[in-house]
């Protein structure tokens, strides 16, 4: 892949949701995400991020508009072409961390390669080598239900990272933590991005997105561009 | 070495673009290893869940293994010897019938009954019996009488033909038995059973001794060690049709022993009454074995049918359990169906795991419920010390039927977890 191809690429891309009346839920528009940036997306309530988050993350279409990811045109993919590049180019992390009770770290983490062609070789290693990047390796073989939920959302984010997506996307990744916690995992994205990583993060935290190096504001579906704050 | 020139690896690069695009893909293997993991999770649950195929497998493999095993059983205590016994007899009396009328008293069956029969294809041997009425004459074996002790007795005459000593399977201890020849001539010989021979105390036939029937002299020719059938001739003086007509008037055979190969008496027994009347058939009785077969083939199908139709019953309730069940965990599992669409799980991904687990759960149960049933089977044949026996099939397609149960009962459940949008899903929380 070259450099100069943004990671996302949105042009005029909408989301409406069929009723009466329908929503619009985002309206036209326009964002590029190139390779490293990392970017904050916040608004209030109601505002669209999700949806923004979930085209971002191929879990849903726009009604109209393109969106490349990595160059490639993702109106034309087949179900199991978006599957596959939802597994090999993008780690999620969610606020409820979704993760499997009755696995460990390490069963969690590897379950990202499952749906990954010809991935089984070290699987292991890379899942383990994930969580030592989180700071976790001393806690491989435990269960997520004994961990604080900082450290869950650490296991998920490791989880995310397995495979080095193109992007990472973050629904409130510390919505369900103290402030103290929320700034350790603020620590890993800002560690991350130091690494190189492309990170997406939802947030109506103003401490979150200040740690961001861009930020957008979405407003009833409208997304401006807004000045960064010197951090 | 040049290298190798492969045909079509020229210009592809048209496709790269295209090629580069990852396409999502669950080895068989990690399909196999999720279902377990999710089995194995919760295995107090994923137990219960299976308990209702598990017993309906019991009982269908216990019932066909039982029905198997007894009716072996069955077999094996065929009673070979009655199954191979047709008996003649004049029919008896019908009420309202006058039962002094000439016709009705006189037997039908005619002299040569046992060599009409013999005819037959299908009969091993046969001939006539008839008791023979003696009167006040008793027994001796030496013309004078012993004032020391008994030395007359009433010893019942039984007349037969030659075919019946083979028709009712004779051992002899010693001599021979009467022929045609005998029978033919009514020549005064006998043959004794052991318990005559004992009391008239005769205990060889070389000099052809003289045994004494009230006036009459009989020459004994052979004594019987043992009969299968007829055991009142043990203790009988035998003597030729032809004799008893003679001396002792006897008017008609009272009855025709006849040996049968297996199988063959429902056919002798329709052909036997033309053979012997066949101006009249009806004024012969024939007396067949209780077939075998039918007897078993009722008892098994009665008790076959109820116990399938419960097994049949108890597979449906363990299908809806593992419906239930299923459903009740892709509802709990929807965070789950979410997560696995992010990491890249497409519809079918996420349909086929659903029913491949509860195929396994199928499979898992069928397979215990074999076991469960192959036990029953040995536990009650111990019981009855019976022979356990088991069609060779069947340990391997209850499994089989478990697992297609699993894979029926899951269909649906898969199919809503499928059609769970993974938005939606990742919303509903952990
Ligand atoms: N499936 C749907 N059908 C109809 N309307 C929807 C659907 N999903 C979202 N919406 C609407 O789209 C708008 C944007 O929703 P979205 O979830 O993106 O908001 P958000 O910015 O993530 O809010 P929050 O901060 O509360 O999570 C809302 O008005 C919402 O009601
Ligand atoms: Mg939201």
């Amino acid at each position: 892949m070259t450099g100069s191809v943004p990671v996302v690429d949105l042009e005029g891309v909408t989301r409406v949701f069929e009723g009466t009346p329908p929503v619009e839920a985002l309206k036209a528009t326009d964002l590029v995400i190139n390779r490293g940036d990392y970017l904050a997306i916040v608004g209030p309530s109601g505002s669209g991020k999700s949806t923004m988050l979930h085209l971002l993350g191929l879990l849903d279409s726009p009604t109209a508009g393109t969106y490349r990811l990595d160059g490639i045109d993702t109106s034309d993919l087949s179900e199991k072409e978006r599957a596959g590049v939802r597994s090999a180019r993008i780690g999620f992390v969610f606020q409820s961390f979704h993760l499997l009770g009755h696995r460990s770290n390490v069963e969690n983490v590897m379950l990202a390669e499952i749906y990954r062609p010809g991935s089984r070789q070290g699987r292991r290693e890379r899942a383990i080598a994930a969580l030592e990047q989180v700071g976790l390796g001393h806690r491989l073989d435990a269960f997520p239900t004994t961990l604080s939920g900082g450290e869950r959302q650490r296991v998920a984010v490791a989880r995310a990272l397995v495979g080095e997506p193109s992007l990472l996307l973050a629904d409130e990744p510390t919505g369900n933590l103290d402030s103290h916690t929320s700034a350790q995992i603020l620590d890993l994205f800002d560690h991350l991005h130091a690494a190189g990583l492309t990170l997406a993060v939802i947030t109506h935290d103003d401490d979150v997105s200040e740690r961001a190096a861009r930020r957008v504001r979405i407003r009833d579906g409208v997304v401006t561009a807004e000045a960064v704050s010197d951090a | 070495m040049p290298e190798p020139v492969v045909p079509g690896e020229t210009d592809l690069s048209f496709l790269d673009e295209r090629d580069s695009i990852p396409r999502s893909h669950l080895s068989a293997f990690d399909m196999l290893s999720e279902a377990t993991t999710a089995l194995t999770a919760r295995p107090a649950r994923t137990l219960l869940t299976a308990l209702g195929t598990i017993l309906g497998v019991a009982a269908l493999v216990a019932t066909l293994g039982l029905a198997k095993t007894a009716g072996n059983q069955i077999v094996s205590r065929f009673d070979e010897l009655e199954a191979t016994s047709v008996v003649v007899r004049p029919p008896r009396n019908q009420p309202g019938s006058n039962p002094n009328s000439e016709q009705q008293q006189v037997s039908a069956i005619p002299w040569d009954a046992g060599d009409r029969l013999q005819r037959l294809n299908g009969v091993v041997a046969a001939g006539t019996k008839s008791d023979v009425a003696v009167g006040e004459a008793l027994a001796r074996s030496i013309p004078i009488i012993d004032p020391l002790g008994q030395s007359e007795f009433q010893i019942p005459v039984i007349a037969v033909s030659p075919g019946l000593f083979d028709a009712v399977r004779t051992q002899l201890q010693t001599g021979r038995v009467f022929d045609d020849g005998h029978n033919a001539r009514g020549d005064n010989v006998a043959v004794l059973g052991p318990g005559a021979a004992r009391r008239l105390n005769v205990n060889q036939v070389d000099t052809s001794p003289a045994i004494f029937l009230g006036e009459n002299t009989l020459a004994v020719i052979g004594i019987i060690a043992d009969v299968s059938r007829e055991p009142e001739l043990l203790n009988a003086i035998i003597v030729p049709d032809g004799y008893a007509r003679e001396r002792f008037a006897l008017e008609r055979p009272a009855e025709v022993q006849v040996e049968v190969a297996i199988g063959a008496a429902e056919l002798i027994g329709s052909q036997a009454s033309i053979a012997l009347s066949p101006n009249d058939p009806s004024l012969v009785r024939v007396s067949l074995p209780p077939s075998p077969r039918r007897v078993r083939s009722s008892v098994q199908s009665d008790v076959n049918a109820l116990f399938l139709v419960l097994g049949g019953v108890s597979l449906l309730v363990g299908a809806i359990g593992i419906a239930n069940v299923t459903l009740v965990s892709v509802l709990e599992r929807t965070g789950e169906i979410g997560l696995r669409r992010a990491l890249g799980a497409t519809r079918m991904h996420v349909a086929r795991q659903f029913l491949f687990e509860s195929a396994a759960l199928g499979a898992l149960a069928g397979l215990l419920g074999t076991s469960l049933g192959i036990l029953t089977v040995v536990a009650v044949s111990a019981n009855r010390s019976w022979t356990p026996i088991l069609d060779a099939w069947l340990p391997f397609a209850a499994p089989v039927l478990g697992a297609a149960i699993g894979l029926l009962a899951g269909t649906y459940p898969a199919w809503k977890a499928s059609a769970t949008e993974p938005i939606a899903a990742l919303r509903s929380g952990a």
